[in-house]
């Protein structure tokens, strides 16, 4: 029997397109846009001027306090503008543009150095310089890496896992980087390992990607203290909480952490990104997207620069097909719909997906039949039609008291609603809603 | 670019293919066999009682919908068709036509659009339709066909009474199980529908066959059908090993009456039955109990559809209480 | 048979009895002394109970009132100076005394002059679409055009115009409570004084891009020009961030503003027609409304 979690969960279509697709260099953009917002927290600082001339690397925007992360330039050229540009989050945010300096060769240089397996420095260096390098959670919640990290004196702590789910649909960016950097990962891994003394780690990887397990049993040798678990699949096992449930069989409490049952969960891209900061002294400026969709001519995965236009990506699979109506920052589950082509590629860009007009329309919400799939699906133990009217009609308090933070917005429950109801777009309207009156009240 | 604006819209941006509509064309599905077996056994009275009753909830919601309420007609959504089938299912075949159509009426207007329509009413619409005619008309709607005997003839229909209500009859008159039990139809014949009753409780047989097919097609799940069997066997059984002379072996009490068309079709809807699967459980044991009860100490042979209406009403307050466990609460420290 | 009569009669007289004595001893156990001058004042607020007071009722304001030492800060909307008058003739205390204001919409951005680039799809309420994106427009400081204000009005004084998009204010039903303020996740909707014959003048514009975006997003766009500033005799015009703004006490409604500026931007109210020039007349603006400048 393979691992998973107990409690809700869905199977929709993986259409995993791009899994035989390697890892291309996708093309130097001519401009990027680097928003200065680009985790959770609070943002970085600008360093920079108009004019300015920027190595590859340099420090553009330097982190605006502890839960905030460096951004770095991601290619050689000079900052044009400080301009105000769209992002992800649909709103005009901060941007720093810089036009590459297409006759620097630095921009060109190959960023694929030979696997180092020594680490040779101490546990505290390790975590400064993964500081500095402005690494932040990958797997889409952009969550800066260092606050991870810093754990309080005495915290006990015996399992590193590393996220090889991707049970998102369509993404393939970290099975991809599975494939190709699995040895690079697990020294990622042991620089971890050894920089906050865990003794055992677990990566979790689901089924469906036979490969990628393969190639870790085969690198792993038997006394190595890090184990592979395959997993079987279902949606959101790539959840921290599902994932710790599925591999460990602990449950993290509500409200808590996976700290507070001695685990620490990272994706496995973080820990790539990681292994370079360390190792090749590489801060995050280049991750791995996959630009994906049924009708693209050619979809696959790429290094992509951060601050890339979308524009460029798309370009670059062949562009946007006929009857295109919706584009994606993310995958089909929890990925955000983009309003136009020019946002661009951030730390937390996971995958592009274009989706057409058969797929792209919401269907019309039907009253609710109260069928209690989407209880039934839900892998939090709420009652997501329950908390959609309670915030429909304002009734926040009882919305909290019924456990509506504790929903990790995976979209299970407006997955499956056979009425078609906005199940997720109220639920997230009340946890927003929750929030504001829990500030308001202190 | 194409020529129609971008969509934007919140995650999630897939959908399953699952919609209400689905799963009521599955439910309708699933009740044809034994449509047909009661097509078989009756003939074409059975083919007139489902036709009117669909006919007239399907005509009733539109009127109500469209001159009533001025809101949306939704006949399309396939509720008021398994109104209709589901309150034929529960008539004697020879039941007047304007009997069913003030059923229809009930059903539809009292029970569903008054509640607000699909998804709001607590009550189960055909069952609501039906025992409104069982109390209004009590002499019609226990008189029920003989199978096989008045297939051409609606009006002069010979009649006869259901296992259930031999059962009742004879004890009251004082006899013993083994004297009733020579009248009452083999198990046999109560599994494939040779008895005589309401209109789609004929054979067991057909009935469990659309059951299956409804969990194959995960409308429904194996909770509230298999809890109130077991219920309604495990019950009757008790009575029947303290006393067999004067209770009735728990395998007629199964496959008689309504026992099988309430527990996979009537219980299971969707709309007036709890959300989690504790609940549902707790809502299956409740009805069956009341079955129990009403079929052995009370004045009606059937109980079925009174112990479903009575236990819609306590569906909020079951969902109220058997809540699904939150992820991470209360947990034994497993850290080791 | 006189027997079962009488037996009713003593059973349902001493029921009566029984009941009377609870009712009595209950009222005298559980009562609580309330203020008489709580409910003087509750009758003389004007029972809206819209919450515009930023108490949940009407009976919760009239509390407030009387046991605060202190009300100068608090204020009727929908009373106003009569009621608070009143109020304060009735407490002996001093109350604050204040123009009344009337909602005005910062945005004239309709469909005609503000061209959608996306399609929103989901619940069609301004607060959760505000949550996801900033607009079906290329503006983001605009209106969303789902209404969440007229939702809450509890005076039947917005509606959505069809044609435009946006909500329209009927001046003279509006209270001033604040709903539709507290409701807009855009902050279009300015409380501004209500001059004599409600004559306004303000910037209906929120748009802090920069000329040449803020042009392209909505034809109607203040671009920041400063025209008006400079114009404007008074000082009465703020610009900040792009935008200019009519300091609602500072203005003499002179109107100077509103011609020179080259976007029409700047919203007049109720003023009547200066200068007889042949325009077509727009399609049925509503007399309640706010009059579109017709002198383009």
């Amino acid at each position: 029997m393979l691992k998973t979690f107990p409690k809700g969960g869905i199977h929709p279509p993986e259409n995993k397109i791009t899994a035989s697709k390697g890892i291309k260099k996708m093309t130097l953009p001519k401009v990027v846009y680097v928003p200065i917002s680009q985790h959770i927290g609070i943002p970085a600082e600008i360093t920079v001027g108009v004019k300015d001339k920027v190595d590859i690397g340099q420090v553009i925007a330097k982190s605006g306090g502890f839960m905030s992360s460096n951004i770095h330039s991601p290619v050689a050229g000079t900052v044009t503008k400080l301009d105000k540009i769209i992002d992800t989050s649909g709103y005009k945010k901060q941007c720093i543009v810089i036009r590459t300096d297409l006759k620097d060769e630095s921009n060109f240089k190959d960023t694929e150095y030979p696997l180092k397996t020594t680490i040779t420095l101490e546990p505290k260096d390790i975590l400064q310089k993964i500081n500095d390098s402005g690494i932040v959670g990958l797997g889409g919640a952009t969550f800066p890496s260092h606050v991870k990290l810093s754990i309080k004196e005495g915290t006990k702590l015996d399992h590193l896992i590393i996220n090889g789910v991707e049970c998102e649909p369509y993404l393939t960016a970290d099975h991809r980087l599975m494939l190709e950097k699995a040895e690079e990962i697990i020294v990622g891994i042991k620089i971890l390992m050894f920089a906050l003394h865990i003794d055992n780690a677990i990566i979790g990887i689901e089924n469906n990607k036979a490969d990628a397990i393969e190639t870790f049993k085969k690198i792993i040798r038997k006394d190595d203290p890090i184990k592979i678990a395959a997993l079987k699949v279902k949606y959101p096992q790539g959840g921290e909480k599902q994932l710790v449930r599925a591999l460990l069989n602990r449950e993290v409490p509500k409200n808590g952490l996976p700290l507070d049952v001695g685990v620490i969960v990272h994706n496995v891209g973080t820990i790539f990104a990681i292994y370079q900061a360390i190792q090749h002294n590489i801060p995050l400026i280049e991750r791995v997207v996959t630009v994906t969709g049924k009708k693209l001519e050619n979809p696959s995965n790429y290094w992509v620069k951060i601050g890339t236009p979308i524009t460029d990506l798309v370009n670059e699979v062949g562009g946007l097909p006929e009857g295109t109506r919706k584009i994606v920052n993310g995958g089909p589950m929890m990925g955000k719909a983009i309003k136009n082509m020019d946002v661009p590629v951030t730390k937390g860009t996971s995958g592009i997906l274009v989706i057409s007009e058969d797929e792209a329309s919401r269907g019309e919400p039907k009253n609710c039949i109260r069928c209690g799939e989407c209880v039934d699906v839900c892998p939090m133990g709420l009652e997501p039609h329950l908390l959609m009217n309670l915030s429909e009609k304002g009734m926040y308090e009882k919305a909290s008291a019924e456990d509506i933070m504790t929903c990790i917005e995976c979209g299970s429950c407006s997955y499956v609603c056979p009425s078609h109801r906005p199940l997720l777009d109220y639920i997230r309207f009340g946890k927003n809603s929750v929030k504001k009156m829990n500030t308001s009240k202190n | 670019m194409s020529a129609q604006p971008i969509i934007v819209s919140a995650s999630p941006h897939v959908h399953s293919d699952r919609t209400s509509k689905k799963l009521m064309y599955d439910v309708v599905i699933a009740l044809i066999p034994a449509f047909l077996v009661s097509v078989y056994v009756f003939g074409i009275s059975a083919l007139i009682v489902t036709s009117v009753a669909i006919i007239s909830c399907i005509l009733f919601e539109y009127v109500i919908q469209k001159y009533l309420l001025k809101t949306d007609v939704t006949i399309t959504d396939g509720s008021a068709l398994i109104t209709g089938i589901l309150l034929a299912f529960n008539l004697p075949s020879n039941l007047p036509i304007w009997m069913i159509i003030i059923g229809s009426l009930v059903a539809i207007g009292v029970a569903k659009l008054s509640f607000g329509g699909l998804g709001f009413n607590i009550f189960n619409p055909a069952l609501v339709g039906r025992v409104f005619l069982l109390i209004s008309f009590p002499v019609q709607m226990t008189s029920w066909p003989t199978a096989f005997v008045n297939n051409t003839s609606v009006v002069d229909a010979v009649t006869g009474a259901t296992s259930l209500g031999i059962i009742k009859e004879g004890l009251n008159m004082g006899e013993t199980m083994t004297e009733i039990s020579a009248r009452i139809p083999s198990s046999t014949n109560m599994l494939f529908g040779f008895t005589s009753g309401s209109l789609g409780e004929m054979s067991a047989l057909a009935l469990i066959l659309g059951g299956l097919y409804l969990m194959l097609r995960k409308v429904i799940s194996w909770h509230i059908p298999v809890t109130l069997l077991a219920t309604i066997f495990i019950m009757t059984a008790i009575f029947w090993v303290a006393n067999p002379e004067h209770y009735a072996n728990p395998l007629i009490h199964l496959l008689a009456g309504g026992a099988i068309l309430g527990a996979f079709f009537m219980a299971t809807d969707l709309v007036t039955s709890p959300m989690t699967k504790k609940g549902m459980v707790i809502f299956a044991i409740g009805i069956g109990i009341i079955t129990v009860v009403i079929r052995l100490f009370g004045a009606y042979p059937e109980g079925i559809s009174f112990a479903i209406l009575i236990m819609n009403a306590f569906v909020p307050l079951i969902n109220k209480f058997f809540k699904p466990r939150r992820f991470g609460a209360k947990i034994k420290s497993k850290i080791v | 048979m006189s027997d079962s009569v009488l037996y009713s009669v003593i059973l349902l007289a001493s029921l009566g009895m029984v009941a009377a004595v609870l009712l009595y001893v209950v009222s005298k156990k559980f009562y609580v002394f309330e203020n008489p001058l709580i409910a003087e004042v509750d009758e003389i607020l004007p029972s809206a109970n819209c919450g515009g007071c930023g108490s949940p009722g009407c009976k919760a304001f009239a509390e407030r009132l009387v046991n605060t030492e202190d009300i100068s800060d608090l204020f009727c909307p929908v009373g106003g100076n009569e009621v608070m008058k009143q109020v304060a003739a009735i407490l002996g205390k001093k109350v604050a005394e204040k123009d009344a204001t009337v909602a005005v919409l910062r945005c004239q951005g309709g469909c005609d002059v503000r061209p959608k680039t996306t399609e929103y799809q989901g619940p069609r309420t301004c607060a959760i679409s505000a949550m996801i994106y900033s607009g079906e427009t290329d503006c983001q400081y605009g209106c969303l055009g789902d209404g969440d204000c007229v939702k809450v009005c509890k005076f039947d004084a917005m509606y959505m115009d069809e044609h435009t998009g946006l909500p329209v204010i009927i001046t003279d039903k509006c209270t001033s409570c604040g709903a539709c303020v507290e409701a807009c996740p855009r902050d279009i909707i300015e409380m501004r004084p209500k001059h004599k014959r409600d004559l306004k003048i303000f910037v209906g514009c929120l748009n802090e891009d920069k000329a040449g975006i803020a042009k392209k997003a909505c034809d109607v766009a203040c671009i920041g020009c400063s025209k008006c500033q400079e114009i404007c005799p008074k000082d009465a015009v703020l610009m900040a961030n792009n935008l200019a703004y009519i300091d609602p006490i500072m203005c003499t409604l002179c109107r100077k503003c509103v011609e020179v500026c080259p976007t029409n931007s700047i919203i007049e109210t109720n003023f009547p027609p200066k200068k007889v020039k042949k325009v077509e007349p727009e399609a049925e603006v509503n007399v309640e409304s706010i009059n579109l400048k017709t002198d383009a």
